[in-house]
């Protein structure tokens, strides 16, 4: 259980997927004009990270991996898909992100309405995708640390896009040189806003 | 109609070939302007040999993906396009990393997971949408080099300064003199860190758009 809360806290503030990996940078900065908006696609990110890091993870571990068919019988044990990876894990998350929408336009027609532009842009999000890549590089033990992983990443980035959204929002006001307006100044902040996520480094749970 | 039909007479390289390459170099870049791909611009610019074999494999994926999705452009359903799109890209990126992981070893175990992310570089996906969905091959080639080219450039940019003031080196060989060194001269740690990427891309937006006042935000 601790180990499990461990990897939660780290994957939000210690490997954050914007400020450490700056990772699903494009919707970031696209997206972070308001608050309202920015939410949504941030929930959006949660949900889909949350279910497509588990399920690359038991896709890597019984079908992709090095060995990983052996349950199929021992004829199958020296086989390795892993170049495969790439390519099964975009198309489980283009799938679960189709899946996702049509769930969430049956249960909730008001969610779906707010989100809706997003859920399918998320599906080339470079976060969730990195999600996945990175539970495969750390090895993670078993499918509740992938779980933990993936809801952390997704807090993560939501917690990030909210952060920028407000300061986005107030920063209108301010008297920012003209050249830097916009663009520039938005990654000058992110790359503030990074230093002040670095001191939370070395922290262990 | 007419367009088709002159297209063959236009030389390879006549004035709006020629603007399609260059464009994505300067006001009409990925990354200063339009903003798309900036993930790996910032993750793997710490030295400016990473950047270098990133800067060539975006190229040579985006200049394969455009003409293929061109070639295949009227058999593809509307509908399913994003799907063709991602697997053709995924099955160029799946090429490449077996390409560097057979030559460059030792840079691709450095790049990580930012060669996979290729696949979702919104630069590729985006060109694909705008450009190759309506274009004929040899444009679509073009087009597809230039946001490439315009996409290296500033990879290798950022790569070159944050490789330079972090470690003092250039490619892995030293060019900030010892004397430097001798009398007081320190590498910037801060250079290295995550931060300082996002923070030397503004930098260069910001010179750009000084230069360029069209480019401003008037938002």
């Amino acid at each position: 259980m601790e180990e499990l809360l461990n990897i939660f806290v780290k994957s939000i503030f210690i490997d954050n997927m914007i400020f450490a990996y700056f990772l699903g940078m494009c919707s970031y900065l696209a997206v972070s004009r308001t608050v309202n908006t920015s939410v949504g696609l941030g929930f959006a990110v949660i949900f889909v990270l949350g279910f497509t890091v588990p399920i690359n993870f038991l896709l890597e571990n019984y079908i992709l991996g090095r060995g990983a068919l052996s349950w199929l019988g021992p004829q199958f044990a020296a086989v390795d898909l892993s170049f495969l990876t790439f390519i099964m894990f975009i198309a489980i998350i283009a799938a679960m992100v189709q899946l996702v929408e049509m769930i969430i336009e049956k249960l909730s027609p008001t969610l779906y309405s707010s989100l809706g532009i997003f859920l399918p842009l998320i599906a080339v999000n470079c976060a969730i995708l990195g999600g996945s890549l990175f539970m495969q590089e750390r090895n993670y033990a078993n499918i509740s640390e992938a779980i933990s992983f993936g809801l952390g990443s997704g807090v993560g980035w939501f917690l990030a896009i909210v952060g920028i959204a407000a300061i986005r929002e107030k920063i209108r006001y301010s008297n920012v040189p003209a050249p830097l307006r916009g663009l520039g100044i938005t990654f000058i902040i992110t790359g503030l806003m990074g230093i002040a996520f670095m001191s939370f480094m070395g922290i262990e749970l | 109609m007419s367009e088709n039909n002159s297209m063959p007479k236009e030389s390879l390289l006549s004035p709006r070939n020629k603007k399609l390459l260059t464009d994505p170099l300067g006001k009409d870049n990925p990354i200063n302007v339009q903003v798309l791909g900036i993930c790996s611009v910032l993750a793997i610019t710490v030295q400016l040999r990473t950047s270098l074999v990133m800067a060539i494999s975006v190229v040579a994926v985006m200049g394969f993906a455009n003409v293929i999705i061109s070639l295949l452009r009227s058999t593809i359903p509307p509908r399913i396009r994003i799907i063709v799109q991602l697997t053709v890209i995924a099955s160029l990126v799946i090429l490449v990393d077996q390409i560097l992981k057979a030559f460059v070893y030792d840079i691709s175990r450095q790049l990580s997971v930012f060669v996979g992310l290729i696949i979702t570089n919104c630069i590729i996906m985006g060109r694909l949408e705008a450009f190759a969905l309506n274009n004929k091959p040899w444009p679509s080639f073009l087009d597809g080099i230039g946001n490439a080219a315009g996409y290296g450039w500033v990879l290798l940019a950022v790569g070159f300064f944050r490789e330079v003031f972090g470690s003092g080196t250039l490619m892995g060989y030293a060019v900030i003199p010892q004397f430097l060194y001798d009398i007081g001269y320190e590498d910037n740690g801060l250079m290295i860190l995550p931060p300082m990427a996002l923070i030397t891309v503004g930098i260069i937006i910001w010179v750009q758009r000084y230069k360029d006042r069209r480019l401003i935000d008037i938002s």
